[in-house]
């Protein structure tokens, strides 16, 4: 007999065509925003939009008016796929942290809103969309409404800067770092502004301990980065990466023994940057309830959960850009791009294509990165406020100016000796090859040690 | 109540006065400290409790003798085989039972595994609130076990009544033995495995190495019992000290704090003992299976209990550390008094003093190791 509490909700028909929609946007979401972005970025960079300007609309790009308007156009549609690329990365990065949680967890994780649970974000979202928007009695309601705006501007603002390909980028702006780490300062702002306003003293110490945590670890952060631009002696972000190559021993990080401190320090400090365990403070569910979004709701609350997942991307990308080779294609120079893009006309479909593989390496590097942090926030405990103070101050922001130092004296010495740096690329990459290897050999050894239960995965 | 406390925070001061709780994540049920904070540095946190007084006390008095043993469960949900062996054992010496040997192998089996049961649980939110999320899940699935094995046993998974004045309810069922075996096999292993999940993790020991110490001169002032007392390096444990029940016939430790992050009595000493605990309880109920009397699980119990006059005292080990009843009957069918001394209760007064200049993030720790349980410090 059948149990008179099942129901079938959603019906067999509609449970079908949703697995094989989600299946089904789970491979082309990617393709179609990666391939948007390849589609449409390279258009608008100077010489492409130029000879597009020269020759399908015959005027002189130099002298036409219309030239600057239609760019500002082109720009606004650049914003809107920048914002929908971080919205759906964050989305999906949303979902992809919970079912990694799940089988750390040694549980299923969400399952039930398509195939393997991939339409959770969507559900999630339209969840959220439909609660109220509260703002808390005697709350400042101005600056209350406002703070998550100034939280994700501070995020999409550095998709600007922030390169996804060889020509895959909105604009190559040669302060491009320096651009991205001023404007990753307004998180900062939105999340002091939401602590402060919300009327209530947890917030208020989330945003206290907020502000001390980002400004803190943006020293270290800034003192990392400069490893590599003095080793490219540019800030512009795709120059960093044309001064590395495409294999690993060509990457920054193995160029340069200074850079390879330099790497591990500016991940730490991205991870507190980014509010990441271990260094989630500010929200510290067990101290602070929730710390500054405490007493936001609704779609507000969304916005700032949208930001953490989407900054996985930003930080993971600068990170990749910065030291491990960003879009270079192993064997692949500057002379073959630009003998694949020919003169000055329109790019070949060549061209394109290697485009969209370049975008590919660099989106594969920046999801493993994505799944480290990840890793961590569901391994380690958080770290306390004096602790995470003392680690900033007392080894990072004095290991970074040793690498600075180190990179300068390194510099003058490969000007000398050239050999050095091939040297060091090949120590340090047998090195990370060799860490690699016993971090896989260990926990193959953890695993063959588990006693509790292993995942079921039939109910994927 | 809450201006008897309120009125003892000087409000003249730079200090900001904070509630934490009595709806915290992490105040383990509702508690509520009032917390003087000047930045993430506390003065002092001044425990105030009573959100969850439910006069059990005095339910005692109102309800007559075997009527009184479903409410010892809401005593300490957690760990509710205790209150209800502390009860029965007081009305026992009352009536003057003699329990039999298999009901006392039953009720020492079923109290250890529910004491791995309470640990789990506390050693699990311990490392939640310290921000390890992960491993609480895998102490709640070993939970699930245990709460299997307990649910076969008595039918209840949270509130057992299982022990009753004279024995136990019921008999072990057939092959239960043989349950129970098995998961522990699987259990003392996943014990390492606990160690290498969380317990050595370096931040873990940093987060809880040397903070909110308690000296062993401090925690016997304060009348601190069980895992808190032992985690302070007083050797005291009333199953081996004052054997109750079958306990005398068991070969098992004691394990004592013994600074192993830094400092004797501190936090992580409490989280410990903890963990260490829930091997010896393995090992006692691997003894009492093995030697499980046969025979009856009940004595003959009068229906109707009506004890001559007198008082009288029982002491057991809970999983919150001695658990205390002083039953006082004056000849009638109800009791005169019902008093229980739980270590919650206890564990609540030490720790406006240890708080002071503590962290916020401290706090957390502190309350987490003193395994504090609402219902029991309210009851």
């Amino acid at each position: 007999m059948q149990s008179p509490f099942t129901f079938a909700f959603p019906r067999p028909s509609t449970r079908r065509l949703l697995r094989v929609s989600s299946i089904g946007a789970a491979v082309v979401l990617p393709f179609a925003l990666f391939g948007l972005l390849v589609a449409y970025l390279p258009f608008i960079q100077q010489p492409v939009f130029f000879a597009f300007v020269r020759e399908s609309l015959k005027r002189d790009p130099a002298t036409w008016a219309g030239t600057q308007w239609l760019y500002g156009a082109a720009l606004l549609v650049a914003g809107i796929l920048g914002f929908t690329f971080a919205a759906i990365a964050g989305g999906i990065f949303s979902w992809y942290e919970r079912r990694v949680a799940g089988r750390i967890q040694s549980r299923i994780g969400p399952n039930r809103v398509g195939a393997g649970g991939f339409f959770q974000w969507i559900a999630d979202a339209v969840k959220l969309l439909f609660k109220e928007d509260l703002v808390p009695a005697e709350a400042d309601a101005l600056l209350f409404r406002a703070a998550p705006y100034f939280v994700v501007a501070g995020m999409t603002l550095t998709l600007v800067a922030l390169p996804f390909g060889q020509a895959v980028i909105v604009a190559d702006l040669n302060v491009g770092i320096f651009y991205i780490l001023a404007v990753t300062a307004l998180i900062v702002v939105g999340i002091l502004l939401s602590g402060w306003s919300s009327n209530s003293k947890w917030a208020l110490f989330g945003g206290m301990r907020s502000a001390a945590q980002v400004i803190s670890y943006e020293v270290p952060s800034a003192l990392a980065i400069m490893t590599p631009v003095l080793m490219a002696g540019t800030l512009s972000m795709q120059g960093i990466i044309q001064a590395q190559g495409g294999w690993p021993w060509q990457w920054f990080i193995n160029k340069n023994p200074a850079a390879f401190v330099a790497f591990f320090i500016l991940f730490t400090s991205q991870l507190a940057e980014a509010n990441r365990t271990p260094f989630d403070l500010p929200e510290a569910e067990s101290e602070l309830v929730a710390g500054y979004m405490s007493e936001y709701s609704g779609f507000r609350f969304a916005l700032y959960f949208l930001v953490e997942w989407a900054n996985l991307w930003i930080i993971s990308a600068v990170a990749v850009s910065l030291f491990l080779g960003g879009w270079q294609i192993p064997g692949v120079t500057a002379q073959d791009w630009a003998a694949l893009r020919g003169g000055g006309a329109f790019p070949r479909a060549a061209w394109w294509a290697m485009q969209f593989a370049s975008v590919l390496v660099f989106a594969v590097k920046t999801l493993v990165l994505v799944n480290v942090v990840i890793w961590l926030r569901w391994t380690l405990p958080r770290i306390r406020v004096d602790q995470m103070m003392n680690l900033c101050w007392k080894y990072l922001v004095p290991g970074g100016f040793l690498a600075l130092l180190f990179t300068l004296l390194w510099q003058i010495a490969v000007a000398r000796v050239p050999l050095l740096e091939k040297g060091s690329g090949w120590i340090l990459f047998a090195i990370s090859v060799y860490i690699v290897f016993r971090f896989f050999v260990l926990t193959r050894q953890n695993i063959s040690r588990v006693v509790g239960d292993r995942v079921d995965l039939t109910n994927w | 109540m809450s201006k008897l406390v309120l009125r003892r925070i000087d409000r003249n001061n730079e200090e900001m006065l904070v509630n934490f709780g009595p709806q915290h994540p992490s105040t383990h049920g509702v508690l509520n400290f009032l917390v003087e904070t000047d930045g993430e540095v506390m003065r002092r946190a001044i425990p105030d409790i009573g959100y969850l007084h439910r006069s059990l006390e005095k339910i005692g008095e109102m309800v007559g003798y075997p009527g009184y043993m479903p409410y010892t469960d809401r005593i300490d949900y957690l760990a509710a085989m205790f209150a209800n062996e502390g009860y029965a054992i007081a009305v026992e010496k009352l009536i003057k039972v003699e329990v039999p040997k298999r009901a006392q192998y039953l009720r020492a089996v079923s109290c250890e595994l529910n004491r791995i049961a309470s640990h789990l649980v506390s050693i699990g939110t311990m490392a939640t609130d310290i921000g390890a999320v992960t491993p609480l899940v895998y102490a709640l699935r070993e939970r699930e076990a245990i709460n299997d094995l307990v649910e076969a046993l008595c039918g209840a998974r949270l509130t057992y009544n299982y022990h009753r004045i004279g024995g136990v309810a019921f008999d072990a069922p057939e092959g239960w033995r043989d349950k129970v075996l098995r998961f522990l096999d699987r259990f003392d292993s996943l014990l390492q495995e606990w160690d290498r999940l969380i317990t050595w993790n370096e931040i873990y020991l940093k987060r809880l190495g040397g903070v909110a110490v308690i000296t062993r001169e401090q925690a016997v002032d304060y009348g601190l019992v069980g895992p808190n007392l032992r985690g302070s390096g007083v050797d005291w444990d009333v199953r081996r000290d004052i054997p109750y029940g079958a306990y005398a016939d068991f070969k098992f430790d004691v394990p004592v704090g013994r600074g192993w992050a830094g400092t004797v009595g501190d936090a992580f000493d409490r989280y410990y003992v903890r963990v260490l605990e829930m091997a010896q309880s393995s090992r006692i109920v691997r003894q009492a299976l093995e030697k499980l009397p046969e025979g009856e699980y009940m004595a003959k119990v009068p229906r109707k209990i009506k004890p001559e006059a007198g008082e009288v005292l029982s002491r057991v080990e809970s999983a919150r550390g001695e658990m205390a009843y002083y039953v006082v009957s004056d000849g009638t069918e109800r009791a005169y008094r019902v008093r229980a001394r739980t270590g919650s209760f206890l564990a609540m007064g030490i720790i406006e003093d240890v708080s002071s200049g503590l962290m916020i993030a401290d706090l957390v720790a502190l309350i987490a190791s003193l395994d504090v349980v609402a219902p029991e410090t309210d009851r």
